[in-house]
């Protein structure tokens, strides 16, 4: 059996959290990949949280939905930290926006990866770039899929007339995958 | 043309204009939106038009006066949605009026949930509209078949003059996959529109809509005439199922749609144990497929749907034996996980592997 | 030679209308057909019949026709209009179907300015059913669901459509008129005419409200029908132009 990726994108909304998924899904279907992105909808998106499930795998998704079992988790936001941490998978990887996330992982059964996206988007002039270099992070230690795709399906999110904005998101990917290179276990 | 990425709802409608659909009517309601959203938008575009109704019960007879009109036209809701067009539909099934009606379910019942669901079976194949009719009903469970069904809808449609309901949830309406659009559709002969449909008539021969039929004899022949004719045709051509695994199995899944596809994962995980589980996956809910459950090795119809219980009924009628069939189900907008299915499956099949 | 000055119309079938001695309907029905055949508009024209005593519409027109749902006339119309811009599309409804079960319908065809002409008969009663209250029964008159006479208090006030409909941006011509004398008769006419003329030169929605009479529900003969719609209905509704976007109005 073939790889599958189960991955959840939460956080506030406007952290982008939405679009990272399509971002990996798209990049998932050019890497040859199967591939589906459910959106959490109805009240909890009016509230201000938002998430996303993402599956990326060798073979064809069955259920395109996972309540737990996650091997990759983005947490951007405190509540996402809460409600995501526990529905880990053994050995799965959670990844914390830890410029505004100020508690830890009390699991030792996961990896954890601390990022400070915010302070690193800072760094980079361009607060909106903190769901790239998160991803450039994610694509770094869990290897879903490469970093090129993620800059094709760019343009398939957001539309050919983005194509100015592929040079900086391609600093914020490297950005966030140098970061994770150091924090590597 | 390669596979683009989409979200289901706007799949449908994209399906929808390259299926040759032109008019849309339709009122706003979750876990929908996106389909006239979309519509509103590129409608205009491809040449026709978007209408937003000031309600359900408009926007279904808008479509009756369009689809009268010979046009492809579509309409698309939810749950309590349906339950306004219901009417309308009835409309069109006795004027014998082409339409796609969309329905992506949510939890009910009355207001109910916006969280996927399927517990509007009954009511896409039961109906709530009055007299005797059926519709045909497509199942898609998942993107791709949403495109692959709204487009064949269009053909089922015009070919029989009636209304086809495409029935999914929320969860298709709302999840992206990669889909092909132009996946060729099967044509079937159609009735020039110059020999019904509204403004090709003229004054020596009137083209009429009609819903009115005083006359009970005339009545009874209409509603006879449909059923030999029209219903038993559709019958004997539109069915269609998928089986997955059943070429040993002793057991079966039934499920259709979503559930369908979280089921194909417990049939995997229950293989990896050894049990001889397939899937059976009605795409037709009307006509309802009969052939699968005529299968004499199966021990037991396990029928998965997110609701109480109603397609399980149809599953018995199939199979004509009550004891061969059980039934798992989660409603409410709670969607059943690939492991509770298996487990479920696991203490019907008592561990015989 | 001989001069023909009086004949059926050509838009007429041959089929004999059902509805009783002193009803406007048959009228009303004759007003419309001289006026497509004026316009030279037979084989261009679809008519929707409403629920109520005009249900047999398609029967006596040889324009296409539709049976609607009830009070959904207007917005039948909108998918037929919508499809079909160049046709002359009528919707013909009584005032239960207008007025009560389809007050959105017409409402919202006439705010978004279909170019559609609404013929709209108000009799003040059910007729099809048996003589029932109407949202335009007027207060005091009799009914079979209101057999002590219209009590506002209990039963509320009827609705003046063509005043309703005048304050919204939508439609391009609204005249209330009444067929109960010859001078009313041809002001009938001469006010659906130019609803159908605004119709063809795409000016908006357009809507003839006919008071009209029941004589066998009202419980009245038919010259006494005739006399109760100038003494009674006209005064509660009052005859007249509504809205004309060509008179600024």
């Amino acid at each position: 059996m073939g790889k599958t990726h189960k991955i959840s994108c939460a956080g506030f909304g406007g952290q982008g959290v939405m679009s990272m998924g399509q971002l990996l899904t798209y990049a998932g279907m050019i890497d040859g990949k199967e591939v589906s992105w459910v959106p959490a909808y109805g009240p909890e998106m009016r509230g201000g949280t938002a998430n996303c499930s993402v599956i990326v795998s060798d073979t064809p998704v069955g259920s395109p939905i996972f309540e737990t079992g996650i091997t990759t988790a983005v947490v951007m936001n405190l509540p996402s930290f809460h409600k995501f941490v526990p529905k880990v998978a053994s050995g799965g990887s959670i990844f914390v926006n830890s410029s505004i996330v100020n508690e830890k992982v009390d699991r030792d059964d996961v990896n954890v990866y601390y990022i400070p996206v915010n302070d690193l988007a800072n760094e980079l002039g361009n607060a909106k770039l903190i769901n790239i270099i998160m991803l450039g992070a994610v694509i770094e230690i869990d290897k879903i899929v490469e970093s090129e795709s993620i800059l094709k399906a760019f343009l398939k999110v957001f539309g050919d007339n983005k194509a100015k904005l592929i040079p900086i998101n391609r600093e914020a990917l490297a950005k966030g995958a140098e970061v994770a290179k150091t924090l590597k276990k | 043309m390669a596979k683009i990425i989409m979200k289901g709802n706007e799949a449908v409608a994209k399906a929808a204009i390259i299926a040759g659909c032109r008019y849309f009517f339709g009122y706003p309601i979750t876990p929908q939106n996106e389909v006239p959203e979309y519509l509103s938008r590129e409608l205009f575009a491809a040449g026709g038009t978007f209408v937003q109704a000031e309600s359900e019960v408009a926007a279904i007879n808008m479509v009756y006066g369009a689809g009268g009109s010979g046009a492809r036209v579509m309409t698309s809701s939810s749950s309590p949605g349906i339950a306004l067009k219901q009417e309308g539909i009835g409309y069109c099934v006795a004027g014998e009026v082409p339409c796609v009606i969309v329905s992506m379910m949510r939890g009910g019942p009355g207001l109910g949930t916006i969280q996927p669901s399927q517990s509007d079976y009954n009511q896409a194949t039961r109906g709530g509209a009055n007299g005797d009719y059926h519709i045909p009903v497509l199942a898609p469970g998942s993107v791709q078949e949403a495109v692959d069904d709204v487009k064949e809808a269009f053909e089922i449609a015009d070919c029989y003059r009636t209304p086809v309901i495409v029935v999914a949830d929320g969860l298709i309406g709302q999840m992206m996959e990669p889909v092909e659009l132009e996946n060729p559709v099967k044509t079937r002969d159609i009735s020039p529109k110059e020999a019904w449909a509204l403004g090709y008539g003229t004054r020596e021969k009137q083209n009429s809509i009609e819903n009115l039929v005083i006359d009970s004899p005339a009545c009874e022949a209409k509603n006879i005439r449909f059923f030999k004719e029209k219903y038993s045709e559709i019958e004997e051509n539109e069915v269609k199922y998928e089986e997955y695994m059943m070429d040993d199995a002793e057991y079966a899944f039934v499920a259709y749609g979503t559930t369908s596809r979280i089921v194909k994962n417990s049939v995997n995980e229950l293989r990896e144990k050894g049990y001889k589980i397939g899937l059976i996956k009605p795409r037709t809910l009307w006509p309802f497929p009969q052939v699968p459950f005529k299968n004499k090795n199966i021990k037991k119809f396990v029928v998965v749907e997110m609701s109480m219980g109603q397609m399980v009924i149809d599953v018995e009628l199939a199979v004509g034996d009550r004891d061969k069939v059980t039934f798992y189900g989660r409603c409410g907008g709670i969607i059943p996980t690939p492991e509770e299915c298996a487990d479920y499956a696991e203490k019907v099949m008592g561990g015989a592997k | 030679m001989s001069t023909t000055i009086f004949q059926k119309p050509k838009g007429l079938t041959d089929t004999r209308m059902h509805y009783c001695p002193g009803c406007g309907h048959g009228i009303v029905h004759r007003i419309i057909a001289e006026c497509i055949d004026e316009m030279n508009e037979i084989d261009n024209t679809i008519i929707c019949a409403p629920v109520g005593c005009a249900v047999f519409i398609p029967k006596y027109f040889k324009y296409d026709s539709i049976h609607c749902a009830h009070g959904r006339a207007p917005a039948t119309g909108t998918g037929i209009k919508r499809v079909h811009p160049d046709k002359t599309v009528i919707t013909y409804q009584g005032d239960g179907d207008l007025a009560s079960i389809g007050m959105a319908e017409i409402v919202h065809a006439a705010a978004r300015g279909e170019k559609i002409t609404t013929i709209f008969i108000n009799n003040g009663i059910y007729g099809m059913t048996g003589g029932q209250m109407a949202p335009t029964t007027l207060p005091g008159m009799r009914a079979t669901t209101s057999q002590a006479g219209r009590d506002v208090e209990r039963n509320g006030n009827p609705i003046r459509v063509s005043e309703l409909l005048s304050t919204l941006d939508g439609p391009a011509y609204i005249e209330r008129v009444a067929v109960d004398t010859p001078a009313h008769v041809i002001k009938a006419k001469k006010a659906i005419k130019k609803a159908l003329e605004y119709q063809k030169a795409n000016k908006g929605f357009t809507m003839v409200e006919v008071v009209s009479s029941c004589p066998t529900n009202w419980g009245l003969s038919a010259t006494k029908a005739m006399e109760f719609v100038g003494e009674k209905m006209i005064p509660y509704y009052p005859l007249g132009v509504y809205k004309d976007v060509e008179e600024g109005k």
